[in-house]
């Protein structure tokens, strides 16, 4: 689970291997042995542990794109397979509906419950989601329990099983059939989203919400969505387990079980897809054993195998942070991604302004916190083809300025034109939709990704395919189109020879570049660039300088806010000079040379 | 419904209300100064009423032998961690046996003091004294070396240690559950209300520790730090206050308000070895209804969610922990709307 534990281990994976066969071949082997399984001479006791296992992978499989993937967590996958079972129960038992149909009904009823709670709690900090799906497990098991048109504690008896027409699937291996064809049709559907235009912004959720946004994903309406995914994963798992176990009560679908449904993906992996069948598969054969062994070791009956489990949970996080699963992961090299993208057509470009023309439009912006005047009414504008430097020392309120041009901040006075459009007040996903593009002054990117899957991640507003259509495999013209852009802006940045590599494992230098060449791709009218030289060395400063002198050449228009005064001097053509959160003066690089008043705010005066 | 039940009800609430409130309020300092979501602070509260209970029949409560595994691990892992920094046997068996010495030192006494029959005073000193143990051992062991890890990653060791709490409840106190006698045995009627002597207990105890909270944040040096520390650990740690000093002075704080909590709600209510965690999380309730941030917040919260929780028996007693546990959902909505945008966590 690389995404929730910060200090993750990022893989050494130097040069691009080739893809091991296994890694290749494996799911192949998976599929192959659980498809000729059941005309083998397997006891009925491994099937249905089987059918339990595939049971309980699809509630993990939520629980890996939301924890595993996205750093959120629910505890509540337990109480949506409860809704899915009852619903169909309920109804078939009751309305006499096909059981067909009432798998639509549960969905669309865990649809809506777990859209309600994530717009409700994922506009905050994301530990209240758990707390929220905690409460809400707890009162849904307790409204099972007591309503009596559901049979309270005792339940619904004498649910019907599954049939097709009048053939009937039964209990044993066709059953069986159906539950592994569609976890690994859930599976299959993960793995496409994650590598998709949708999936890298789910991919960066994990990292905070600024990156993302900026880059004009709408990061509540992507979490909003994986929990709902993950919801709906939960329910279509409720709906085959009332139909194999013929009844439905209160107790599998508890907090206990929420909490192992998440011990499972945590044990399993849970930022891969394939950790959450080997985590069901680990934990559903431990509890057996457990659930034999421990009561005959202590003597009494009872559920201890909660002890073995919470231990082994705190034990995982300490030492084995990235579950079972990285182990394999870890032995089968990845092969790079295959280039099939040479030869697709350009993503349309934006209208560029003139040469000379006004792009920026500072007027009087001013920030206070409390009764700190931060920024005080700032004013300058930037013209197309220009680079303007933004200086000042230590505290002038250059970032604040930057922040409330980009909107991440918001403004207490004045206005902020951009080509001509009033941008101030609008969030920065907006202001990014505008054609402003900007990169950070820490960097901000997805470690795990790739450098062409963390720039691609800069065109996601150039794109225009959903979840769902990454799922069926529908948008690989698109994503041909978004990663030949990427490409492009990494050749741009002179970093074309490190695509296939780990974001992670670059060096400073180049990750500035990196979020140079993903502000690029978002086809910007204007470049935002925070403080793009600090930690660099003195190669990598010339070789920034270079970069930005060549996009000038482009007809680039540049905002530069910098501490490095001989990068400011050598490539600005007019530069802004701050103090104490007031405008100094402005000029050209010689004119602020020449100043005693920038001399003075740097160096201080003489007496 | 009339006055007289109203009142009845009002004030069975509010005295399940103080306790949330002791609760709601550690839940609070625990997540301020360490970031840890305390799912397991219920499981102090019914092992405190367990230990009193088991006390009360003469016996050694399993507790103690709990709590000499759980200190003699974490002294194993103290003996290793400062060996391997230091090298040397000597520190390391110093750090190991300064882990150990106190829950030995109680344990002690509570093998000695079980079977003498001590008046129950005394046994609730002892009970308070064992579970406060728990509480730094309970850090050292889980979460110590975890200390940088994300809220999300302290959450789930969290529910691990509950899983775990609870699972070690069993096997220690039995499927039994017990209900306390009274700390005071008195009615004193004023009007339709019989007011109990422990109902009495509970609020005084409650305000009493609410104060002495209050006066260990604004007056001691302990306490400020305790608060520097919820503000920003790297500053903290920068003017010399050790986080995970920090950490274990909070858990012993928390254990020490669990087992007072389950003291004190114990003769209400008859304890099972997992009943503690629906009371603590009705504590997690009012710490929400505080934004996880405000004292006064949790203690307002909890006298809330106690209110809602006896109305709610009162009119519909089957579905009383789904009204309570439902409320949480409109108080978030209420939070996300008046807060407006995300918050960043990093």
């Amino acid at each position: 689970m690389s995404a929730v534990v910060s200090s993750s281990s990022s893989s050494a994976a130097a040069a691009p291997a080739a893809a091991s066969p296994l890694r290749r071949w494996g799911p192949w082997v998976l599929v192959a042995l659980l498809a000729v399984l059941p005309f083998l001479p397997v006891s009925d006791f491994w099937i249905i542990q089987l059918i339990y296992i595939g049971l309980y992978a699809l509630p993990v499989l939520g629980l890996v794109l939301l924890t595993g993937v996205a750093g959120l967590t629910s505890f509540g996958q337990a109480a949506f397979v409860g809704i899915g079972a009852y619903t169909t129960a309920y109804l078939t038992v009751n309305a006499g509906l096909s059981p067909w149909l009432t798998l639509f009904i549960g969905l669309a009823l865990t649809g809506v419950s777990a859209f309600v709670i994530g717009t409700i709690t994922l506009r905050m900090s994301g530990h209240y989601l758990p707390l929220a799906t905690i409460a809400w497990a707890l009162a849904l098991y307790y409204l099972m329990g007591n309503l009596d048109a559901l049979g309270k504690y005792d339940g619904i008896l004498g649910v019907k099983g599954l049939a097709l027409f009048d053939f009937e699937i039964g209990q044993r291996r066709l059953f069986y059939g159906l539950v592994w064809t569609i976890v690994l049709a859930a599976c299959l559907a993960l793995l496409r989203l994650l590598d998709s235009r949708s999936g890298r912004a789910i991919r960066a959720l994990s990292r905070g919400a600024q990156m993302a946004e900026a880059m004009g994903i709408d990061t509540l309406r992507h979490k909003v969505f994986i929990f709902v995914l993950a919801a709906l994963l939960a329910s279509v798992s409720g709906w085959l387990f009332a139909h194999f176990q013929r009844t439905v009560n209160p107790s599998p679908f508890g907090l206990k079980m929420g909490i192992e449904y998440l011990f499972m993906a945590v044990l399993g992996g849970a930022a891969h897809v394939w950790g959450a069948i080997a985590g069901s598969g680990v934990v559903k054969l431990l509890e057996d054993q457990l659930q034999v062994l421990l009561p005959k070791l202590i003597g009494t009956a009872g559920s201890y195998e909660v002890i073995v489990f919470g231990i082994l949970i705190v034990l995982v996080l300490k030492y084995l942070p990235d579950g079972l699963w990285s182990f394999v992961d870890r032995r089968l090299p990845r092969a790079p991604r295959a280039v099939d993208w040479h030869g697709a057509a350009q993503l349309p470009a934006r209208s560029k302004p003139a040469a000379g023309e006004v792009v920026l439009e500072v007027k009087a912006v001013r920030k206070t916190f409390g009764g700190l005047v931060a920024v005080n009414d700032i004013s300058f504008s930037t013209r197309a083809g220009q680079i303007v430097g933004l200086i000042g020392p230590n505290g002038a309120g250059k970032s604040t300025t930057f922040n409330l041009i980009t909107g991440v901040l918001r403004l207490s006075g004045g206005e902020v034109r951009f080509r001509g459009q009033k941008v101030d007040g609008l969030p920065s996903r907006k202001i990014a939709q505008q054609g402003m593009s900007r990169t950070f002054q820490h960097v901000k990117l997805v470690p795990e990704m790739t450098v062409l899957e963390n720039v691609a991640l800069g065109a996601h507003l150039r794109g225009h395919r959903g979840p769902v259509a990454a799922m069926a495999r529908l948008d690989r013209e698109e994503e041909r189109q978004l990663f030949a852009e990427a490409e492009r802006q990494l050749q741009r940045v002179g970093m074309g020879d490190f695509l296939h590599e780990q974001a992670g494992n670059l060096a400073m230098g180049q990750q500035r570049l990196l979020e140079i060449a993903r502000a690029l791709c978002a086809d910007p009218a204007l470049l935002l660039l925070d403080e793009p030289a600090a930690g660099l060395r003195h190669k990598e400063k010339q070789a920034l300088a270079e970069v930005l002198r060549s996009l000038r050449a482009e007809g680039m228009s540049i905002l530069l806010v910098e501490h490095d005064m001989g990068l400011v001097m050598d490539v600005c053509d007019h530069i802004v000079v701050m103090e104490f959160g007031t405008h100094l003066m402005e000029g050209t690089p010689a004119d602020v040379q020449r100043s005693d008043k920038v001399r003075a705010a740097y160096l201080g005066t003489e007496h | 419904m009339d006055f007289s039940i109203a009142s009845i009800l009002l004030l069975d609430g509010l005295t399940n209300g103080a306790i949330y409130a002791l609760l709601g309020m550690c839940l609070v300092l625990v997540f301020t100064v360490t970031r840890i979501i305390f799912i397991p602070q219920g499981e102090f509260v019914a092992y405190g009423a367990l230990t009193l209970a088991i006390f009360q029949t003469g016996q050694v409560p399993g507790t103690v032998w709990l709590l000499l595994i759980l200190a003699a691990v974490a002294a194993l892992m103290d003996l290793v961690a400062v060996w391997r920094h230091r090298g040397r046997a000597a520190p390391a068996l110093l750090a190991a046996l300064r882990t150990f010495l106190p829950s030995a030192v109680i344990a002690g006494i509570s093998a000695w003091a079980a079977p003498r029959g001590l008046p129950m005073l005394l046994q609730a000193l002892l009970t308070v004294g064992i579970v406060t143990c728990f509480g730094p051992l309970v850090y050292r062991v889980a979460y110590q070396s975890l200390a940088g890890a994300s809220t999300l990653v302290l959450l789930i060791v969290s529910v691990g240690v509950h899983f775990a709490m609870t699972g070690l409840g069993l096997l220690f106190f039995g499927a039994e559950g017990f209900r306390n006698p009274p700390f005071w045995d008195m009615r004193l009627p004023m009007g339709p209300l019989n007011v109990s002597g422990q109902a009495l207990v509970i609020f005084g105890m409650s305000a009493v520790l609410i104060v002495v909270l209050w006066l260990f944040f604004e007056r001691t040096l302990y306490g400020k730090a305790l608060r520097a520390t919820a503000v920003n650990r790297l500053g903290a740690r920068l003017m010399g206050i050790s986080t995970s000093s920090a950490g274990h002075l909070t858990f012993a704080l928390a254990a020490f308000i669990g087992a007072l909590s389950g003291l004190l709600i114990g003769p209400t209510t008859t304890i099972f070895y997992d009943s503690g965690f629906l009371i603590g999380l009705k504590g997690f309730v009012a710490a929400v209804i505080a934004g996880l941030a405000s004292y006064p917040g949790a203690l307002v919260g909890a006298l809330s969610v106690g209110v809602i929780e006896a109305f709610g028996s009162f009119w519909a007693s089957a579905f009383k922990e789904v009204i309570v546990f439902t409320i949480i959902l409109p108080v978030l909505l209420w939070r996300s709307l008046a807060s407006g945008h995300s918050d960043e966590e990093h």
